[in-house]
């Protein structure tokens, strides 16, 4: 059960502030580290893995100081951003030389089982530098993963990834996040952490702006307004009767969608409400989806606020 | 040391046909050194040019730079370097361990081919050769973990190898004899006049400076080296 703690943490480069005053708990299980480019995502993760002091406030893995601890790297596997990793090296050679510089008691077994893990055997006589984008990353992971870490940490690992890439790599860390490891990347990709992160912190403008289930917290912006697509039996009726009520704030009948577009003021009144008015005036419900409650409008809201 | 930093040191300096880059300087060196023993001459002061100046000044620091800088200065700045930092490995002993190699490979392609260059000019007479030798040995560690230092603080190491190298040991010591105290290059000529044959060479630094000097140097710029390496910090991506 590794926990890293990011406490009132703030980290300047001259003028410029790239972390304000963020205060964060990353526990087991998978998290989204979401932002806009430049919002101080890459910033953070550098000081989760060490290579960043903080300005100010503290960065701990279970209660030890991270900056200038050596021995932290046992329990962290760390997936940088950038590509460049010993071009000259085969995938084996690179994966079996950080098995043997965590000192591993038996490096070639472990280096095996990395290579196996992201499935990279077939390539691993290969120089990395050969390989591409998507390979590269997977060699990265299994170099990461090596020596077995509690903690994950991948700064943008799903870049330059083709969809069957992303695919098994979202794989790959949906297990290791079930095996009670504690896994973080980074993305400014709101579909890939809508993906496969529940639990997220959204980082914007080096502020820590929102933490938790996403949708729960699109659901606390309560001062704008829930869209959702409704198809019923009866689309006219069920607007006539969704009006009345005060959660809904509009309503739209869009012709060329055949569904309603309701925007509602109450999400907890709206969730309940309408299931209720739809089985009092006995119209069938075919469609309920919300428009908005992708990762895009969340961080938009969160953004403009 | 730790074997597999120093591996992947190795393949990272010499692989790919660095190593016979490297090879470049020193062949000229006995190139010069053949071409200088056929030539009319006197050969106690060919040898004393030749080794002094050609190898001694302008060989060993620039390969010193080359290995130097390119033991570490290449993995920071292509973030590299992250594979070695982020395991529990004292920051200390991969220092150490690039310094080693780089120490390893200066002398190999400088002292060694010094060696045969004095051979071929004056053979062993005045142990003019073996001098040059040893001061070689001794400035090419110097000059090591001098620039293996500058790799580590500065982006702009070859430059400030080269400020240092050119500017200061060159054009600087040969207006402002104080400088010489405090070049590298002057030091291991005077390690060569305690060994070469009394009179053969002169040299402007007192040996009982220069010897202090040259391991206060290389230890100082080891340590501080470790100590930055341990607080590098990685460029956001920002």
């Amino acid at each position: 059960m590794a926990v890293i703690t990011i406490d009132k943490v703030s980290r300047w480069f001259g003028n410029v502030v790239a972390v304000n005053d963020v205060s964060m708990s990353i526990g087991p299980g998978i998290t989204g580290l979401l932002g806009p480019n430049g919002a101080g995502k890459s910033t953070l993760i550098h000081m989760m893995s060490g290579f960043l002091a903080p300005s100010a406030g503290a960065v701990t893995l279970d209660g030890e100081a991270v900056w200038r601890n050596q021995q932290v790297y046992r329990k962290i596997g760390l997936v940088p951003e950038r590509e460049s990793m010993y071009d000259y090296l085969t995938g084996w050679e690179f994966v079996l030389a950080n098995a043997e510089l965590h000192g591993l008691p038996d490096p070639g077994a472990a280096a095996k089982r990395a290579l196996a893990l992201v499935e990279m055997e077939y390539a691993q006589e290969r120089r990395t530098g050969t390989y591409s984008k998507g390979m590269k990353q997977r060699v990265k992971m299994a170099s990461a993963l090596v020596h077995d870490p509690s903690v994950l940490l991948l700064d943008e690992p799903f870049n330059g990834m083709d969809p069957r890439q992303r695919l098994h790599l979202m794989e790959l860390l949906r297990r290791f996040g079930e095996d009670g490891r504690t896994v973080l990347f980074s993305s400014h990709i709101l579909e890939e952490v809508e993906q496969l992160a529940r639990h997220i912190e959204v980082v914007v403008a080096g502020r820590h702006a929102a933490s938790g289930d996403f949708r729960r917290i699109r659901r606390l912006m309560t001062d704008r307004p829930h869209r959702y697509l409704v198809r019923s039996s009866d689309d006219r009726r069920l607007a006539a009767a969704l009006i009345a009520d005060g959660s809904t704030a509009g309503i739209e009948l869009d012709w060329q969608e055949r569904a309603l577009r309701i925007q509602a003021i109450n999400f907890q009144g709206f969730t309940t409400l309408l299931p209720k008015v739809a089985k009092e005036a006995g119209i069938r419900l075919y469609t309920v989806s919300p428009a908005d409650e992708s990762l895009e409008s969340v961080f938009s809201y969160l953004v403009a606020s | 040391m730790n074997r597999t930093v120093a591996r992947l040191t190795v393949r990272g300096l010499l692989g790919r046909r660095r190593g016979v880059l490297l090879l470049a300087v020193p062949v000229l060196l006995l190139a010069v050194s053949v071409a200088a023993r056929s030539s009319g001459a006197d050969r106690h002061d060919l040898a004393v040019s030749i080794l002094g100046t050609l190898s001694l000044g302008t060989l060993v620091p620039i390969l010193g730079l080359v290995v130097g800088t390119g033991v570490i200065a290449t993995e920071i700045d292509d973030g590299s370097i992250v594979y070695l930092l982020a395991k529990p490995l004292p920051r200390w002993k991969i220092i150490t361990t690039k310094l080693a190699v780089a120490i390893a490979t200066t002398w190999v392609f400088a002292a060694v081919p010094t060696l045969l260059a004095g051979l071929i000019i004056y053979g062993t007479k005045d142990g003019l050769a073996l001098a040059f030798t040893l001061g070689t040995l001794v400035s090419g560690a110097a000059y090591s973990a001098v620039f293996l230092l500058l790799g580590v603080v500065t982006r702009h190491a070859v430059i400030a190898g080269l400020a240092y190298a050119l500017v200061w040991e060159s054009l600087v010591g040969n207006f402002v004899s104080g400088a010489k105290t405090l070049s590298i290059q002057q030091w291991g000529l005077s390690v060569a006049k305690a060994f070469a044959a009394d009179g053969a060479l002169s040299a402007p630094v007192a040996l009982g400076a220069a010897i202090p000097l040259l391991i206060v140097i290389t230890i100082a710029a080891t340590a501080f080296a470790s100590v930055k390496l341990a607080g590098l910090t990685l460029a956001g991506e920002e």
